[in-house]
């Protein structure tokens, strides 16, 4: 029987270390990939990661179970990812105009040795259209996106995270999913044969 | 239902998170209304196409990193239960600043600084006798015997005609 998060982070408050090498294990690869989404940078994607796991480590002797494990991890990477983003974009103009766009930045990916080469270069285009698409969206609105979306997380817990109303969470996905059908007419109208790991049916 | 109301429930009417009942008022309008159906697909589609956007797993050295980071956190020292506690230290403050304000201000301290302001009011002790039966005294009648002599008779001309008698003290006839 596993614990749950939130018995997982009480045992971490308590001392246990191997509890919060368990929260670790589970979250970096959901918390590296929608700090990714969020900055389109890996290996600011990966500091940020780093700096959300070390802010749960340090806040350990004061947590309170008050929300959901996640709602928390969350919140405080949205708030990470944030900062950085406007960060970023103050420090922009100091980027020469010759800097390798975060598209270009080298992607882990298991190579699928049967695929013919101008299937993966439709299929990267593909993938770099979506993300920049995602990533084009308004801040609030690309939070809300990825953690409905690729955390599927419910509908109360992204309000808590977002700090808004259910009611305004659902115009903010609407509008969301608006401007994606837009952006990503091209794809949709042409879709590739699906891969594996699809999600949840919608 | 109307278009507008649609395009909000639409998300949780496509991702199946909507209850029975709106999610039957959705199917009736898109059965009615061909935008809104059509928009309805393209949203599946844009959905299924999401899916595509590759995922990214951490570096391998991620775990290390952190731990590194983490055994660099400076851990509790031996003096630390020496350190103020700002919480601590703000609630004795102001417990404090609560009993010294009770004990300036409160109604019993205000009439202990009176008592020692004036001393004078013990001596309102040792007449307590005549205080508690001031009412008795007040009505004391004793006096009033004499007082229709004193008062009645006016003082006395002198009449040389006739010696002079001393006064004996007894009244006279009434």
């Amino acid at each position: 029987m596993t614990s749950s998060d939130v018995q997982l982070m009480l045992d971490v408050k308590a001392g246990d270390d191997a509890s919060f090498n368990v929260l670790l294990r589970k979250y970096r690869t959901p918390l590296v990939n929608f700090l990714f989404r969020m900055v389109r940078d890996t290996a600011t994607a990966e500091d940020l990661a780093q700096e959300v796991f070390l802010r749960v480590y340090r806040a350990r002797k004061d947590y309170s179970p008050s929300a959901k494990f996640t709602t928390w991890l969350f919140r405080i990477a949205t708030n990470l990812a944030l900062n950085s983003i406007r960060d970023n974009r103050r420090h922009a103009l100091d980027v020469p105009i010759d800097a390798p766009a975060d598209e270009d930045a080298p992607r882990r990916e298991i190579p699928d040795r049967e695929a013919r080469i101008d299937e993966r270069l439709m299929e990267r285009d593909r993938s770099d259209m979506i993300r920049r698409a995602v990533g084009s969206l308004p801040e609030k609105q690309r939070v809300a996106v990825l953690l409905h979306k690729y955390e599927e997380m419910d509908y109360a817990e992204i309000a808590k995270i977002l700090n808004c109303s259910e009611s305004a969470l659902k115009s903010l996905l609407f509008r969301a999913y608006e401007t994606l059908r837009v952006q990503l007419a091209p794809l949709v109208s042409q879709p590739v044969a699906h891969r594996a790991g699809e999600r949840r049916p919608i | 239902m109307k278009c507008e109301d649609v395009s909000k429930e639409l998300i949780p009417y496509l991702d199946r998170r909507a209850n029975s009942a709106l999610r039957m008022e959705v199917e009736d309008h898109l059965a009615t209304c061909p935008a809104c159906h059509a928009r309805a697909e393209e949203f599946r589609r844009v959905w299924t196409t999401l899916d595509e956007a590759p995922l990214v797993e951490p570096s391998l050295g991620f775990d290390a990193r952190l731990r590194e980071r983490i055994a660099a956190e400076p851990g509790p020292r031996w003096f630390h239960w020496l350190l103020p506690q700002p919480r601590l230290a703000l609630s004795l403050a102001l417990l404090l600043a609560m009993g010294l304000w009770v004990v300036k201000y409160s109604p019993s301290a205000r009439q202990e600084d009176a008592a020692v302001v004036k001393p004078q009011d013990f001596d309102a002790v040792k007449d307590l006798g005549v205080i508690e039966n001031l009412d008795v005294l007040s009505k004391f009648d004793a006096l009033s015997e004499l007082a229709p002599v004193a008062s009645a008779q006016p003082p006395a001309q002198p009449d040389n005609s006739q010696p002079s008698q001393p006064n004996n003290g007894g009244g006279g006839d009434m």
